[in-house]
């Protein structure tokens, strides 16, 4: 086949992993920074402040339980959480396509202004495009932001030296250690199947909303009980993407266990009937947390008083076992899960 | 819809067919039976167990001595090579549409081409879920001629002979592909390759056959052969129910999946199949020819019939698979995955080199996407 672009090389697994390693890093990998581009982690860190970019290409732009506005500003916003910074602006880029109606801008802008205040980060710059119909699909919005060392951040290292010896400064995908617990923040795969029941040619009638949302204050609080080693969102490729980038960052396995992993009725349903599994559907507010096995109960409880962590659980631990991620199955089987090619539901971020 | 439809059904499965606790009691009978017995090798032909067993982890609660092993029970698989190639040199040739499954479009003939590597020299390629959907396409576009690529078993088969009875459009053209399982299942019980103690046969293709075509192999060769459904705990049980039997020296033809296997089987099905259809000596690629294993249009429907329209040969034998490729090995159930060379080395799911590879229901395609790699997989 033809050597170009194909719609897995954006679907956050394996083929996307293939493309940023052998063409993005090959180019730009050389820069160095206390958290460098060739991590490959949720944000970068340079000089104490984090910071991520990332563009929001969602298919339909509205869906139940949110839009292309809020999802933009809870994605930026949780990936410079997610390695221990605290969001401060954020840079807006509009790329919008010949037509598209102002009123939809609108609804937009009013959900980026709302979703901003939510998560307590303003906008300080951006940018306006346009560009000729059909050169796009209505919208794409580059979100970048910074943030600042979180003010639990050192203390909440601290209490995991009190345990283990852990040298780094972040909340880094290298950091999880056998023993270490894991904390799913709630229930996995409703924002892929919200978007994937309002899409044209599938639509289904189903009630689950996306989960799309800043998590500032679930992270504070389980920052402030302490013993976090690592912290990561379960976007595009899922939890299985998730588990199985920690594992290969780590070089330790993780074992984790179906019945305790949280996730609707309606959502497992949808995936019997469209042959999808919920380990590999992305989510938009949902943490994966690894803790000190200590401090694993306290954390918990600590998230399960967040309004966003109600549902939380502990669904497993990283295991010396194992060099991979593996699944105890419903009936007590033990299986692989494996990093999957890409997203099976493109664009959803 | 799958809100309302699905939710009471689906508490009802996970209830019933898939209860931790339910499956460790099982397990542990399993485990009682397997001490007093020696190696035994189980054998199931359907894909879509080998699914479950791969996705559920079943290999790892089993003792050391009990193997499942997977056999003939994907469609593409097993579809003749000779038949890929006629196929596409017939439709290039003589500017004729082909219109086939999707995993049959990626399955390599003897010369190494698919359907859809043959897009690229001209193959105007249709890809289609169903006989129905080649239907619409035909009547659609009445100016083009269209052969539908029929593959698959006894559950398969039944619709197209219901829609060559029903007639088809003028432009369409069906070459027959289609298997039938029991016979297939009689030639593993015969084969000097493999000493199979038991057998789990297929639900879905039991479900249109019934029972009964297989009485004549369980009397020859009285082997346990449990029907199963394809839940976990229908295989958990299904392989209680053959090491019961082993252990009694009772072999027996059992219906594990009684919500939907009868002895009859659908009646109404098979009638319809036997009307357009005879049964013939048949290829299996990787396995050879099977007696009475094939489905062949009746000569009083060969306006529908592509090979008698078109002049394709019917496959006499077995011409294989690409070089180093164990796809023939693996079908049989004479190896797993892991004991071939290519397997997850230039053979993998995104570039797949053996049938065994290219279709959903292949082995090697279902281990490769479970990431079997190594025994542990296999036993916990």
């Amino acid at each position: 086949m033809e050597n170009v672009i194909r719609m897995v090389h954006g679907a956050g697994g394996t083929a996307m992993q293939d493309l940023i390693k052998g063409h993005i890093l090959k180019y730009l990998g050389w820069g160095d920074s206390e958290v460098p581009l060739k991590y490959l982690d949720d944000s970068g860190v340079v000089d104490n402040i984090v910071l991520k970019s990332d563009s929001y290409t969602v298919k339909p732009i509205f869906f139940p339980g949110g839009d292309i506005g809020r999802l933009a500003v809870a994605g930026s916003v949780n990936d410079i959480l997610m390695i221990g910074g605290e969001p401060k602006a954020l840079a807006m880029g509009l790329v919008l396509e010949e037509g598209f109606p102002i009123k939809d801008l609108d609804i937009i802008l009013s959900s980026i202004s709302d979703t901003s205040k939510e998560a307590n980060v303003v906008i300080v710059t951006g940018d306006t495009k346009v560009v000729e119909r059909g050169s796009l699909d209505k919208i794409i919005i580059n979100m970048s932001g910074f943030g600042v060392r979180h003010k639990y951040l050192d203390n909440n290292l601290g209490i995991v030296n009190r345990y283990r010896k852990l040298s780094s400064r972040w909340l880094l995908d290298r950091n999880i250690r056998p023993g270490d617990k894991i904390i799913l923040s709630g229930y996995i795969g409703d924002h892929a199947i919200a978007l994937l029941s309002v899409r044209e040619g599938i639509k289904f009638r189903i009630n689950i909303k996306s989960d799309a949302s800043p998590l500032n204050s679930l992270v504070e609080k389980a920052l402030e009980v302490g013993g976090i080693v690592a912290m990561k969102d379960p976007t595009r490729g899922g939890l299985a993407n998730l588990l199985n980038e920690w594992s290969d960052k780590s070089g330790f396995g993780i074992k984790i266990y179906e019945s305790r992993i949280p996730i609707r009725d309606e959502v497992r349903s949808a995936c019997e009937y469209l042959g999808l599994d919920p380990l590999e559907l992305g989510n938009e507010g949902k943490a994966v947390i690894a803790v000190v096995p200590e401090k694993a109960d306290e954390v918990l409880e600590a998230i399960r008083e967040d309004p966003l962590g109600k549902n939380a659980e502990i669904i497993g631990e990283v295991s010396n076992k194992y060099k991979f991620v593996v699944m105890e199955t419903i009936i007590g089987g033990l299986r692989v899960i494996a990093p999957p090619v890409g997203d099976p539901i493109p664009r959803i971020c | 819809m799958i809100n309302s439809l699905s939710r009471d059904f689906l508490k009802e499965i996970l209830a019933k067919y898939r209860d931790p606790k339910l499956a460790n009691k099982i397990v542990f009978k399993i485990n009682e039976y397997a001490k007093d017995l020696g190696d035994i090798l189980i054998m199931h032909v359907c894909g879509t167990h080998e699914w479950t067993i791969t996705h559920y982890g079943i290999r790892s609660l089993l003792p050391n001595n009990i193997e499942v092993r997977a056999g003939p029970g994907c469609p593409v698989c097993i579809t003749p090579a000779s038949d890929i190639d006629s196929i596409i040199e017939l439709c290039l040739e003589n500017n004729v549409s082909i219109i086939a499954y999707g995993d049959m479009s990626r399955a390599r003939g003897s010369k190494g081409l698919s359907l859809e590597d043959a897009k690229s020299m001209g193959l105007d390629l249709r890809i289609v879920y169903s006989i129905q959907d080649a239907y619409s396409i035909a009547i659609n576009e009445s100016d083009k001629k269209f052969i539908f690529f029929g593959v698959g078993f006894d559950t398969t088969a039944p619709s197209t002979a219901y829609m060559v009875l029903k007639g088809i459009p003028k432009n369409l053209s069906i070459i027959s592909c289609y298997r039938y399982i029991p016979p297939a299942v009689g030639a593993l019980l015969s084969s000097d390759d493999l000493e199979i103690d038991g057998l789990i046969n297929p639900g879905h293709s039991s479900t249109v056959t019934g029972m009964s075509p297989y009485k004549k192999y369980f009397d020859k060769y009285p082997k346990p052969m449990v029907f199963a459904g394809f839940e976990p705990i229908d295989v958990l049980i299904s392989i209680y129910m053959i090491l019961k039997q082993i252990k009694n020296g009772e072999p027996k033809m059992e219906n594990e999946y009684t919500r939907s296997v009868t002895w009859n089987g659908n009646v109404k099905a098979m009638d319809i199949l036997f009307k357009v259809f005879n049964v013939m000596d048949g290829v299996w690629r990787g396995i050879g020819v099977i007696e009475e294993s094939a489905f062949e249009f009746k000569d009083k429907f060969k306006s529908g019939n592509a090979r008698a329209i078109y002049n394709i040969e019917y496959p006499l034998m077995d011409i294989g698979h690409p070089k180093g490729c164990r796809c023939a090995d693996v079908i049989k159930g004479k190896i797993t995955p892991l004991e071939c060379p290519l397997y997850m080395n230039i053979c993998r799911p995104e570039k797949p080199i053996g049938p065994c590879m290219v279709s959903i229901e292949g082995t090697c395609r279902i281990w490769a996407e479970h990431k079997v790699i190594d025994k542990l997989n296999i036993r916990g």
